[in-house]
């Protein structure tokens, strides 16, 4: 599967909303930000409609 | 080796962390961020019932307004007033409160520390039997005879420990929120809310005062939605003068998880409380008493099963079974109950603030009188379907 996957980090507030949702588990919130684990990633688009501040697009 | 590793300091792990360490046991309490607390992700509301409920002495400087009641605005503008003689509940200072409760546990004896991550659970035969972190850079490895989850909505833990947590948009709404000064509020001491679907779809704005001109103004909108929270929230604000003339002095966003409880929150030397295990209420989003009163129901679970020598899963199951009975089956009344109201269309919702009391509203969030809701839902033929639901 393929596709692209990108956060803009000016706009991510650290809320980890978009982890809560992800259903590959391929996202984790660390003190250093959003971590994206590719390898994991369906390219679903969960997380950026999730994400309240609009800060994660999804390309499939 | 300790007694208790707890992941998380928000108010679900420090009241853990307080209570087992008050009955004297070598507790850790861990927690990712720099600074317990902050950024918040809430509107730092608790009604006066809760705190009288688990007896909370909050010190003066964690509250910020005394609430009197709130007004709900329907999509018409039409309002419901919920008013009472007397204070029901404060809008706190969230960063203040949540370090207060991990102080709380601090002052029992419990070990706790800032800026420490944990990664990774460890796990001897198949079972969980401690944590592995980083603090400071440094790798470290920690053993326990139990883990506790309280790492909130962004959860890993539970999953780690091999509990089944559904992950998904429909049991997550997506919240933003600014703290703003010098608004124009109009109603000292109440709280606002305001439902429709052009508004916040399948949620509502709300207007927390934390004084005369400082409030929280926040959204929580359904979580697959086809625009982020914020421009939402940005849209309403535009269309209220004396809100928008206001300064932002924080801008807060999260998941609020309304719905999905968990039948199991435990496995062999380990359990999860809080946002984690999605114990937040689906009407109001509330999830500070929650996350308190779940963590009391854990500790003294797990002080029984350290006294047994046996934190097995099938000791710890008291834990579930204790939460279900005192929490869970109200909670999963109110999760249909926001199921139905997710269904209702403006003309619904103009409807019911035409025929509901204020004392009504407040009722229908704590799971109770929902018989009268179906009741007046019966009277229109569309509806029918939908009181069925709630019954
Ligand atoms: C926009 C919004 C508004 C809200 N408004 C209200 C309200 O008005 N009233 C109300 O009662 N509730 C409200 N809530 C809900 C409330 O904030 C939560 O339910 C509550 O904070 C849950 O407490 P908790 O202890 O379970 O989790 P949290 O308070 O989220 O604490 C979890 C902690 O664990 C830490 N952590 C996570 N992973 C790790 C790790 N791997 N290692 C170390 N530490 C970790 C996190 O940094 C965090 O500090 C709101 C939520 C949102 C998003
Ligand atoms: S949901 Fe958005 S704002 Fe929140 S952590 Fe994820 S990317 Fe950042
Ligand atoms: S696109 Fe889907 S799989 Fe990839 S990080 Fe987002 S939610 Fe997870």
């Amino acid at each position: 599967m393929g596709g692209s996957w990108k956060i803009d980090r000016e706009r991510c507030l650290r809320c980890g909303a978009c982890v809560s949702v992800c259903p590959a588990d391929a996202l984790e919130l660390t003190e250093q930000g959003i971590f994206w684990i590719k390898e994991r990633c369906t390219f679903c688009g969960i997380c950026a409609k999730m994400c309240p501040a609009g800060a994660i697009e999804v390309k499939r | 080796m300790r007694d208790v590793i707890i992941v998380g300091a928000g108010p679900g792990g420090s009241s853990v962390a307080k209570e087992l360490a008050l009955r004297g046991y070598d507790v850790a309490l861990y927690e990712k961020r720099q600074e317990i607390g902050a950024p918040k992700r809430c509107g730092e509301g608790l009604s006066s019932s809760s705190i009288e409920r688990l007896n909370l002495k909050i010190p003066r400087h964690c509250i910020r307004e005394n609430i009197k009641g709130a007004i709900v605005y329907a999509p018409n503008g039409k309002s419901v007033e919920i008013s009472f003689d007397r204070v029901v509940g404060h809008i706190l200072e969230r960063k203040m409160f949540d370090k207060w409760m991990a102080e709380e546990a601090a002052r029992a004896g419990a070990f706790v520390r800032a800026k420490t991550y944990i990664k990774e659970l460890l796990f001897e035969n198949g079972k969980v039997c401690g944590v592995r972190g980083t603090f400071e850079g440094e790798e470290f490895e920690e053993r326990a005879r139990v883990v506790v989850g309280a790492d909130g909505v962004e959860s890993k833990i539970g999953k780690m420990a091999g509990l089944k947590i559904r992950s998904n948009p429909q049991l997550m709404d997506s919240g933003y929120q600014y703290e703003m000064a010098n608004v124009d509020l109009e109603h000292r001491g109440y709280l606002e809310l305001y439902f429709g679907n052009s508004i916040a779809p399948r949620g509502y704005v709300w207007i927390f005062p934390k004084g005369k001109d400082v409030a929280n103004v926040g959204i929580g909108i359904a979580g697959d939605h086809d625009r982020p929270a914020k421009s939402y929230l940005d849209d309403w604000i535009t269309t209220k003068p004396g809100i928008r003339k206001g300064s932002i002095l924080e801008v807060n966003a999260g998941g609020i998880p309304v719905g999905g409880f968990l039948k199991n929150m435990v496995t062999d030397n380990f359990l999860l409380v809080g946002d984690a295990a999605h114990q937040v209420n689906p009407i109001h989003g509330g999830g500070i008493a929650e996350s308190i009163t779940a963590g009391r129901i854990a500790a003294s679970v797990i002080d029984e099963a350290l006294q047994k020598g046996d934190t097995s899963a099938r000791t710890l199951d008291k834990y579930n079974k204790v939460w279900w009975k005192e929490r869970g089956e109200k909670l999963r009344k109110i999760e249909k109950l926001r199921e139905v109201v997710e269904e209702m269309d403006d003309e619904t919702l103009n409807f019911l603030a035409s025929e509901l009391s204020g004392r009504d509203l407040m009722e229908f969030t704590r799971g109770n009188r929902l018989g009268k809701l179906a009741k007046i839902l019966m009277k229109k033929p569309g509806l029918v379907l939908l009181a069925r639901k709630l019954l």
